[in-house]
């Protein structure tokens, strides 16, 4: 048991303080825009809910919504089960395994402009090494500049590249975490290769991966730069997902009432949805 | 139930080892009966875990063969041997519930749901875990994880050999106890060859009815507790067993006669010729502090420190430069007293090497 | 006995890691080449080597002095992100305090919140304060993000930490700074580290709002990299070798948390 002691607090001052400045205020200040509506020079008009409502019956935000959900549900059910399988396949030991997770961390610390304009140029139809092999070699016609199912493809494998190492690394510091004892016990008793994994490697990734889909659902459901950079959210609309709307009607339009609104909802289903899968993944935990 | 069998097995962790000190496991030959409680005792880094990798298929060795029933299982898997296995720390399946976990092994092998039942039902009797069968596993106290685990190597009929990696290194020392006696009724009741590895000379004597003592990747000696601590065959047996273990003497042998310290020992029988010539290797003296008693005449020694341990007292004694420990039962002499050793001839021998190179008397007739 | 099975499922991994250096290798190549190659069309390799594009980079001050801003506001955030969260830590690791669960919770929300979202509120609010295109406003921004992530990963090394450590050191007559300096801080360093590469590599790779709170004087090298992408047009050159010393920062870092680089990415939690 933990020791109750109040003046703790004055440890988490300097956290709360930090915090509440960067976050608290400038939520004060979006709550405050999407209740107005603005001409410019300073003038605001109270406009209650209505750009809540508003909102919520456009067609342009369900269409972004929508995208958004297809776009981080394919994320998911792409590098979760990928993720897991290139981890389980990695040695346990060797020479290798330094080599392989200094490779696989790479990515994530390219910035996020860079890795959009890098596969920018990595598939430009012409001189791009996958554009000029699709297009050259293998004759499929592949542009994402026009093609919008070209565009998506390109931003989900962005987003593979990009991000699927977290969910290997993160299972695979569970995978050898596992003693050896279990591996040989499960021998013993005759275990399947499934049986293993069903029973002995996903219950100890379980918690690992819960940190995994969490982060893997927060960041692509929030992911801008790189998808702006590559396509900025064309051709058409394509993959003009919500942070992209958001920006573009924020900074864009300068339309700060309707972004504001958008924001907070955009928040408020992002908080929703990370809750849900919290509390599916950890209900059956024994305590 | 099988007897098993092991026939020159030798064992190295290097791809290509040179010399013996290359191999863990130097030249084991052993033979174990259906049905006994066996006991492999050493400390740690002797080969005891390799030896029992070995045996359950999850270490190939280098050479030699291992034989169950006489039949060669050296190239089979572990799930092929009918085996099971007790590791030092429990493992069961987390998401499981007890009763899951006993079933594991027969459901793996496709085996009837009735059946499977009545057969964890029995085991759970036995192990005294029928009230925590519907239990998730994740939650039991690390005594009764252990339980679990050996109930799924008992749960299979067709079993061949259980062993058991120093099965108690986590349980409380309290709970060791009756653990421990649990495992010996268990093997009553089953009548299962097992083996049982561990570096605690107690687990060992109070679980075998044979118990085989290595050191440095090789046997040094098999026997009953009984033999182990009257007659050691090495010096190591003698000073491992037994607590405080054996007195080791310096000694020179003269014309077939022992010397310590100027004094002869009159030994268990006559000395066995050296391999080389007579006298040629470092020759000892082994007697258990148990057979030693004071007296008006003997050894000269000077008592230097008595140590009461409850029912006996240890005292340590100094003949020269050589210490040597006595256990008394009832009234110990005082700190720097000058008094006299007497060695019971039955029990005094001469180690040649380490190796036993006197002759008993039974023996010799 | 499973080495067979071992050397099959390695080809797993390794395509997976080739997979991941084409496009960098793509990056890297096209940074080598000269303008007139890259327009006349598909090479595997550089034809002609050169190295005008890395020698604009490093004339040019509002290239180069790119890294040093994005150096300086990530290094910043990282030193403050971790000195706050470590008592904040240690309060959530070791004690229990009125509303511990909520404000942890609601600090954990803040990692959860679109940049998008604040971009525009930060740009008002740091003008405000006059941080506006500092460099101190960009690792402050970031804090907003970094310091619930450190605090958690943190809070996880340090309840690896037993509590008997404190109470023994508190019986040795430490004082609870020098036990926390001396002690415990060694004890968890692991923890640091990966606190730290996770500060940094967060802070390093954000554009939206280390570009919304800059302008001239602390402009992040990405930002200065979209500048060109869209004002010169077709300076692929350029821009490659601009983005290839983008990644050399991250390589250092993973290179000296190399050996805790699997544990570390679960955050102290296995």
């Amino acid at each position: 048991m933990k020791k109750t002691y109040q003046k703790a607090w004055f440890l988490v001052l300097p956290v709360l303080l930090l915090v509440a400045f960067n976050a608290l205020i400038p939520m004060m200040t979006v709550v405050n825009y999407s209740v107005q509506e603005t001409f410019g020079n300073n003038l605001f008009f109270w406009e209650g809910l209505g750009w809540f409502e508003k909102l919520l019956n456009s067609d342009r935000f369900h269409a972004a919504l929508g995208r958004q959900f297809m776009f981080t549900g394919l994320i998911l059910v792409i590098e979760v089960p990928l993720g897991i399988a290139i981890a389980l396949a990695m040695p346990r030991q060797g020479i290798w395994v330094p080599f392989f997770l200094v490779t696989m961390a790479l990515p994530m610390l390219i910035p996020w402009n860079v890795v959009g304009a890098m596969w920018n140029i990595f598939t430009l139809p012409d001189i791009g090494l996958l554009g000029y092999f699709m297009n050259h070699t293998l004759g499929i016609d592949y542009n994402m500049t026009q093609d919008p199912f070209a565009a998506w493809a390109t931003i989900i494998t962005m987003d593979v590249w990009h991000w699927t190492s977290l969910v290997v690394l993160l299972s695979y510091a569970g995978l050898v975490s596992i003693p050896d004892a279990y591996y040989q016990a499960a021998k013993i008793d005759g275990a399947s290769k499934w049986a293993v994994f069903r029973y002995i490697q996903l219950p100890k990734m379980k918690q690992v991966l819960t940190i995994a889909i969490l982060l893997r659902f927060m960041d692509s459901f929030n992911i801008y730069t790189e998808i702006f950079v590559l396509t900025g959210g064309g051709p058409g609309n394509s993959t003009t997902l919500l942070s992209i709307d958001l920006v573009k009607i924020a900074l864009g339009q300068f339309d700060l009432g309707p972004a504001a609104a958008m924001s907070l909802i955009y928040f408020a289903i992002t908080l929703l949805i990370s809750w849900l899968f919290y509390t599916l993944m950890t209900k059956d935990d024994v305590k | 139930m099988a007897r098993i069998t092991l026939s020159q097995l030798r064992h190295s962790y290097l791809p290509n080892p040179k010399g013996p000190d290359d191999y863990v496991l130097k030249d084991i030959d052993l033979d174990w009966h259906d049905g006994g409680a066996y006991a492999l005792l050493g400390p740690s880094g002797c080969g005891k875990s390799t030896l029992l990798n070995i045996i359950s298929g999850l270490l190939a060795p280098s050479e030699g063969r291992i034989l169950f029933d006489g039949k060669d299982v050296t190239d089979l898997p572990p799930e092929q041997r009918n085996i099971a296995q007790v590791f030092q720390f429990p493992v069961i399946y987390d998401t499981m519930t007890v009763y899951n976990n006993l079933a594991f092994p027969l459901r793996n092998r496709g085996v009837d749901e009735a059946v499977v039942k009545d057969r964890v039902t029995k085991i759970a009797e036995m192990l005294d875990v029928t009230e925590m069968l519907r239990k998730p596993a994740a939650g039991l106290s690390p005594d009764n994880k252990q339980k679990i685990s050996m109930g799924r190597g008992l749960v299979r009929d067709d079993v061949n050999v259980v062993m058991f990696d120093e099965p108690l290194t986590v349980i409380d020392p309290h709970l060791k106890w009756t653990l421990r006696s649990k495992l010996k009724e268990l093997h009553q009741k089953v009548r299962a060859t097992m083996i049982y590895v561990t570096h605690d000379q107690t687990e060992a004597l109070t679980f075998a009815d044979q118990v085989v003592v290595m050191e440095d990747g090789q046997i040094v000696q098999i026997g009953t507790p009984v033999e182990l601590f009257e007659r050691p065959t090495h010096t190591f047996v003698g000073h491992f067993i037994g607590s405080p273990g054996m007195n080791i003497l310096p000694c020179n042998v003269q014309n077939g006669q022992a010397l310590f310290e100027g004094h002869t020992v009159v030994l268990e029988g006559p000395i066995e010729a050296g391999t080389v010539d007579q006298g040629a290797g470092l020759t000892q003296i082994g007697i258990r502090p148990e057979f030693i008693t004071f007296g008006a005449t003997g050894v000269p020694a000077t008592v230097r420190k008595v140590a009461d341990i409850g029912r006996h007292s240890v005292v340590d004694t100094v003949v020269g430069e050589t210490l040597i420990k006595v256990i008394v039962e009832g009234a110990a002499p005082v700190q720097g007293a000058a008094t006299h050793l007497r060695f019971d001839p039955s029990k005094t021998r001469l180690y040649r090497d380490g190796w036993i190179a006197t002759q008993a008397l039974e023996a010799a007739e | 006995m499973t080495q067979p099975k071992m050397r099959l499922s390695i080809l797993i991994p390794i395509l997976y890691t080739l997979f991941l250096m084409l496009p960098i290798y793509w990056l890297v190549a096209m940074s080598f080449k000269t303008t007139g190659e890259i327009l006349s069309g598909f090479s595997l390799f550089p034809q002609t080597w050169t190295f005008d594009n890395y020698r604009v980079i490093f004339t040019d001050p509002t290239w180069y002095w790119g890294y040093i801003n994005s150096i300086i506001y990530v290094s910043l955030n990282t030193v403050i992100s971790i000195t706050v969260a470590l008592p904040a830590a240690y309060a959530f690791s070791r004690y229990s305090f009125l509303g511990d669960k909520h404000l942890f919770f609601w600090l954990l929300t803040n990692r959860m919140a679109p940049a998008a979202v604040f971009a525009l509120p930060f740009f008002q609010l740091y003008s405000a304060v006059e941080l506006f295109d500092t460099h101190l406003a960009v690792a402050l921004a970031h804090c907003l993000f970094n310091i619930p992530l450190a605090v958690w990963i943190l809070e996880g090394f340090m309840g690896g930490v037993p509590k008997e450590l404190d109470e023994t050191a508190a019986v040795d007559g430490y004082s609870f700074p020098r036990f926390f300096m001396t002690i415990f801080l060694p004890s968890i360093k692991a923890g640091v580290g990966v606190a730290a590469f996770f500060c940094f590599m967060f802070s390093w790779v954000e554009l939206l709002l280390a570009k919304t709170l800059t302008a001239v004087a602390a402009k992040p090298i990405a930002a200065t990299m979209t500048k060109t992408a869209s004002s010169a047009g077709y300076e692929l050159g350029l821009l490659a070798a601009a983005g290839t010393l983008t990644i050399i920062p991250g390589a250092i870092v993973i290179y000296f948390v190399r050996n805790y680089i699997a544990k570390g990415f679960a955050l102290g939690r296995v």
